[in-house]
């Protein structure tokens, strides 16, 4: 798994690419809050996901602990083209209506 | 009569690295059959859960790398593909309450608590056989 962070016009976008996995969650979660953390401008943590290629239960409590923490910040979360896999996922949880998504991976 | 087609056992240290190694075994094994992307998402993640319970659950607080994880693929005539995964570590207390979405007894982990409900959404049968000397999982899913 790799990442990379842009942060424009205080959307932070966090680029996936790769296994989310129990493995590789924990250091994109340190990752993440680091930066969220410190920042004072970020209103959006936007997660592109069009190139994340698995994503299993570990993947899925890293998108809820972002959301937990994105709500105490008063940051808005979203999930950027999501892949079919991770929307079933999702949906499985029951969490699909509480996060909001835009656009579909190829 | 059902018969075996294809079958492959592979054992490895109970490492994170190797739940990445576990998926790729799957995905290989599965490279010659007709599986849908959609199978193939379903049989990756439902190996990823039942290796990573194994790793983080089964061996918490144990040297991974002297622990053992047994992951088996058995592809069956009828188009039945068996995945077992076992390990030999300290068991499930209460499968029952694991089984229920959320649960999770490793909160600080940031675990979702949702592994085995997608095995079990995931798959056709989930059985689960565990005491305190260790756990084995077989998943069943008939590929279309």
């Amino acid at each position: 798994m790799k990442h990379h962070m842009e942060e424009e016009k205080g959307v932070l976008t966090v680029h996936i690419t790769g296994d989310v996995d129990h493995h590789s969650a924990a250091q994109l979660r340190q990752s993440i809050d680091a930066r969220l953390t410190e920042s004072d401008t970020v209103h959006t943590l936007r997660l592109a996901l069009g190139e994340t290629d698995f994503m299993d239960s570990s993947g899925l409590g890293l998108i809820l602990g972002r959301l937990r923490l994105a709500r105490e910040r008063g940051v808005r979360l979203v999930l950027a083209q999501p892949t079919p896999a991770i929307r079933k996922i999702l949906r499985l949880a029951g969490v699909e209506k509480d996060i909001e998504t835009e656009g579909e991976a190829v | 009569m059902r018969e075996i087609r294809n079958a492959a056992r592979v054992k490895f240290c109970a490492i994170s690295e190797n739940e990445a190694f576990a998926r790729v075994v799957t995905a290989g094994f599965l490279m010659k059959m007709n599986v849908t992307a959609e199978e193939l998402a379903d049989l990756k993640t439902m190996v990823s859960e039942a290796v990573t319970n194994a790793i983080v659950h089964g061996y918490r607080g144990r040297d991974g790398a002297k622990c053992i994880v047994t992951l088996e693929l058995k592809y069956y005539s009828d188009g039945l593909l068996q995945v077992t995964v076992a390990d030999r570590g300290c068991g499930i207390p209460d499968v029952e309450a694991a089984m229920t979405p959320f649960f999770t007894t490793d909160k600080e982990g940031e675990r979702s608590g949702m592994g085995l409900p997608i095995m079990q959404a995931f798959s056709d049968s989930l059985r689960i056989a565990t005491s305190p000397r260790g756990t084995r999982v077989v998943m069943k899913k008939k590929l279309s």
